[in-house]
């Protein structure tokens, strides 16, 4: 059985002059001193991609920098969902005995490394270059698409998107290293600057320097991966066969069903939440909320620290912030620190199953994790 | 080498909407391909669309990626279903809805005729 034993992250931001590299060792030297390890006890390496640093080798152009000399080293691809496919591989690897310890990496400069339009360009490339994105479209207008869907057919309102913009904020607001802070109200959602109608700036998390990494091993205390499961149906939202079944609920009860368990085990939610609607999209179809009803559960606490489903305190990317894959992985790291009793002044008490849903591309690719507390 | 994204874009400059569709299955492309994704056949010809369909999805761009789309902004994009059976994107005139009825016209923008629907 696959643990992680530790965590560490850069916290979210702008990190002036810090390159890709710069990143990743911080986090992973982090993740090490967390796990009470040293370099020569890594034996493999998983990493993510960059947009800002390209490389056919990311790791082991990182393994050779940061000064470990592993048995088995290569970068992963997956957009959003790369942190949890990153952190499933490292499980298998170290469940098939090909390694012990493997360090999990992603890091990226993406807010100061690049312009604002590069990296809008750069992003929308998951789109189909001949048919999509001749049209001038973006991620924020794939999203707007998937939302005015799934807001016709479930009576989602803007109102509701909102919710979520605010109780991540509120969040982050408790949580060192969160890239906005500031408190916002619905009413703040609702009138900031169209992007992408019906999605407006607050329904979109901000572009972050940062980075995060873990240490997945065959021995220790933390968290477990019990179970893990993967879904794509599609790259292309023009593709999609149906944007309210995309493939998120397989990936959620594959991995459900690896760790023997159901929905009613679960007492802790890390959610990919690039967009509100995303949030919302997610929650609803893989059955945390009903159709239609995971705004009325936000307004009701459900989803708060007191709550029965604790969703993301740490900020997600709405609010803690969005560095490409380090993104998505401090899900994984707040899950871990919840179950491990490492949440500092965030912990909430008695934390046992967490589940952790990684999306990339325009909810194309899905991959869910099952943590248990060790 | 002229490619199936060439010679769909041909399409749209000459006035109309073409589309791959398999003679062994029945099956029509999404994204046109030089084999069928559904049985794996090659037997697959162009077939031109009515150009009418439904809106199935809608937003509306007002952040655009560059430089070459700022002066469109604000900009509907859409998935419409076409009568044939096949999604696409595509503009949209202001004003469209999810459901509503509409039809193919074509506006030149960065090069190329881009299918821009209206109402039907
Ligand atoms: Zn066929």
């Amino acid at each position: 059985m696959a643990h992680i034993v530790g965590a560490g992250d850069t916290g979210f931001g702008r990190h002036e002059g810090r390159s890709t590299i710069d990143l990743m060792t911080a986090a992973a030297a982090a993740a090490l001193a967390d796990a009470g390890l040293g370099r020569g006890d890594i034996d493999g390496l998983v990493c993510g991609y960059s947009t800002t640093h390209p490389h056919l080798m990311l790791a082991t152009v990182f393994a050779e920098h940061f000064g470990i000399d592993p048995v088995y080293a290569h970068a992963v691809q997956a957009g959003g969902a790369t942190g949890c496919a990153m952190t499933m591989l490292a499980a298998r690897l170290v469940d098939a005995g090909q390694c012990r310890r493997i360090l999990v990496v992603g890091a990226e400069n993406r807010a100061t490394g690049q312009s604002r339009d590069s990296s809008v360009q750069t992003l929308a490339q998951v789109g189909h270059p001949d048919f999509e994105v001749p049209y001038g479209a973006t991620i924020p207008a794939y999203y707007a698409l998937l939302a005015s869907r799934y807001m016709h057919v479930h009576g989602v309102t803007e109102a509701d998107l909102a919710e979520f913009a605010v109780l991540m904020r509120r969040h982050a607001a408790a949580c060192p290293g969160a890239h906005q802070t500031a408190p916002i109200t619905v009413a703040d959602v609702l009138a900031s600057k169209p992007i992408a109608a019906p999605l407006k700036l607050l329904d979109c998390c901000p572009i972050s320097d940062g980075g995060v990494a873990l240490v997945v091993a065959a021995e220790g205390e933390g968290a477990h991966i019990a179970g893990m499961g993967q879904a794509h149906r599609h790259q292309h939202i023009t593709h999609a066969a149906d944007l309210t079944e995309t493939g998120a609920a397989l990936a959620a009860e594959r991995a459900l069903d690896e760790a023997w368990a159901g929905m009613d085990d679960i007492d802790y939610l890390a959610i990919y939440d690039s967009f509100t609607i995303t949030l919302t999209m997610l929650l609803e179809e893989i059955g945390f909320a009903p159709r239609g009803g995971a705004a009325a559960m936000a307004r009701d606490g459900a989803f708060g620290p007191g709550g029965a489903l604790p969703l993301n305190t740490h900020g997600g990317l709405l609010a803690f912030g969005h560095c490409g894959v380090g993104g998505g992985m401090a899900h994984i790291a707040e899950a871990y620190r919840q179950l491990a009793g490492k949440a500092g002044a965030r912990q909430l008490p008695g934390r046992t199953t967490a589940f952790v849903h990684g999306d990339g591309g325009v909810m194309s690719s899905h991959v869910s994790l099952v943590l248990r507390a060790d | 080498m002229t490619t199936l994204a060439d010679h769909y874009w041909a399409g749209c400059a000459a006035g109309e909407l073409r589309y791959r569709a398999c003679t062994a299955c029945g099956a029509r492309q999404t994204f046109p391909r030089a084999f069928c994704p559904a049985c794996g056949s090659e037997a697959v010809e162009w077939r031109r669309a009515a150009g009418t369909g439904t809106v199935h999805a809608a937003a509306i761009v007002t952040r655009a990626p560059s430089d070459a789309f700022r002066p469109l902004v604000p900009y509907a994009i859409l998935l419409v279903d076409l009568d044939e059976g096949i999604r696409m994107m595509a503009h949209g005139a202001p004003g469209l809805t999810i459901g509503q009825r509409v039809a193919v016209t074509f506006h030149l923008h960065d090069g190329r005729h881009l299918p821009r629907f209206v109402p039907l």
